[in-house]
């Protein structure tokens, strides 16, 4: 069996699991915060990659980055970027694509923050960049782990988005979803059994370990 | 003195109302607040930390503004160099009674000496989860002690204390806050804590609407 599709999807989910944290925490904090109409859009948007049909998004994304459109045109010509049909374009859309499953554990968890922990901390003179690194994060931890994990089974299991936008190049964007696809095509069951296989067994350990750690060690810190 | 004369519209469990208040409290000394459940006494101290702001009025400390409403200025929490004693303690989960300290303070002697005041020495590596109710409640006032605040508000700070530990403390407090020379505003249902001291009584009534 060519192990490769499977490497590809792994470096895909670590990738787009250390951006997501990234980017994830900072939006789900402002989230948390206090509610306006312009945050219930941005919100909305982040969401819809949940209820939305993954072509829908796979498509859109596919125009946007066509390099013969306005966005993709733009990137091709000043900064050489190609998003269709490469690595980096399947790293973009995955960000798209999991940022819901990244931000929304996240923010819950800032949101059930007790108020009067960030103002106990500012009382001492303490600025809201060490409150938020000293007292809010640390207190958010075992939600930031959830979600990482679930960003990173989310992203290795992902198919219309990444047929859609990379298609099935070999070593390019061939992950583990669209080789089972391509093998079921060309009639190798044997082979997308194999891919299916390895692919159920690190999502289930994935989903055993967090239940794991979730039940022992990391509980709600207030609990 | 700190002179307050502010208006704030309430929305509380017993409805709404407009929190109305004018009135000094003396500075070098202890003055408890007290009044029934739910007029304003824990918004009144947080309208004096910064935490809340009034609708309207002014607060100022020795003659100096802190907030002014028609100007629209507030003085920084992180700049008004108080200390505060929170109802739900507030404690943070991830820090050890010493990490609670050392946050207020770098100074290890102060530390030891805190932890000696309230109790706590043989408990400082436990992490609040693991205090009792008194326990966690000594710990809210001595993290708020840590940074040695000119002006220190306590909403019910020994409401789950029993009595003799809370009259070692007060004790001990008093001394501590003659030392620093701290001013001190109690939220309280009982009017004879620091009855002993140079304290005041303030009842807070006159529900506005």
């Amino acid at each position: 069996m060519d192990m490769e599709p499977i490497w590809l999807s792994i470096r895909l989910a670590i990738i787009t699991t250390i951006f997501l944290l990234i980017i994830g925490i900072p939006i789900a904090y402002w989230l948390s915060r206090k509610q306006t109409i312009f945050k219930i859009i941005i919100e909305a948007f982040i969401t819809m990659p949940l209820v939305l049909p993954p072509s829908v998004l796979g498509f859109y994304l596919l125009l946007a980055f066509s390099p013969n459109n306005g966005l993709g045109k733009w990137l091709h010509q000043y900064f050489d970027l190609q998003l269709v049909f490469s690595f980096k374009g399947l790293v973009f859309a995955s960000i798209i694509y999991s940022l819901p499953f990244m931000v929304s554990p996240i923010k819950a968890a800032f949101s059930h923050l007790p108020r009067s922990l960030a103002e106990a901390s500012y009382v001492m003179g303490k600025s809201k960049l060490k409150t938020f690194f000293y007292v809010l994060l640390p207190n958010v931890k075992p939600s930031i782990f959830t979600a990482a994990v679930l960003t990173f089974a989310h992203t290795l299991g992902e198919f219309g988005v990444v047929l859609m936008i990379g298609g099935n190049i070999p070593g390019e964007t061939k992950v583990a979803s669209i080789a089972i696809y391509d093998a079921v095509e060309t009639m190798d069951y044997h082979s997308a059994n194999s891919y299916a296989l390895v692919l159920f067994a690190i999502t289930f350990i994935i989903v055993i370990t967090v239940f794991l750690i979730n039940r022992n060690a990391i509980k709600s810190p207030f609990e | 003195m700190i002179k307050i004369a502010i208006g704030k519209k309430i929305d509380g469990r017993y409805g709404n109302f407009e929190l109305k208040v004018n009135t000094a409290f003396n500075l070098n000394a202890i003055t408890r607040i007290a009044g029934p459940s739910g007029i304003g006494k824990t918004t009144l101290l947080k309208i004096i930390a910064g935490l809340v702001l009034p609708d309207s009025g002014t607060v100022s400390v020795e003659n100096v503004l802190w907030f002014d409403q028609i100007s629209g200025f507030s003085k920084k929490v992180q700049d008004r160099q108080i200390g505060f004693v929170f109802q739900d303690y507030a404690l943070f989960p991830n820090m050890t009674v010493e990490k609670h300290l050392k946050f207020g303070t770098d100074d290890e002697s102060f530390i030891t000496h805190l932890l000696e005041l309230g109790e706590m020495t043989q408990l400082k590596n436990r992490l609040p989860k693991q205090l009792s109710g008194g326990q966690q409640q000594r710990l809210a006032i001595l993290r708020a002690l840590s940074t040695k605040p000119k002006l220190l508000l306590m909403d019910e700070p020994f409401a789950a204390l029993d009595q003799e530990l809370k009259s070692r403390l007060i004790t001990k407090l008093s001394h501590f806050f003659d030392e620093q020379q701290t001013t001190v505003i109690l939220v309280t249902h009982q009017d004879d804590q620091f009855i002993d001291y140079n304290s005041y009584s303030f009842e807070l009534k006159g529900i506005g609407d």
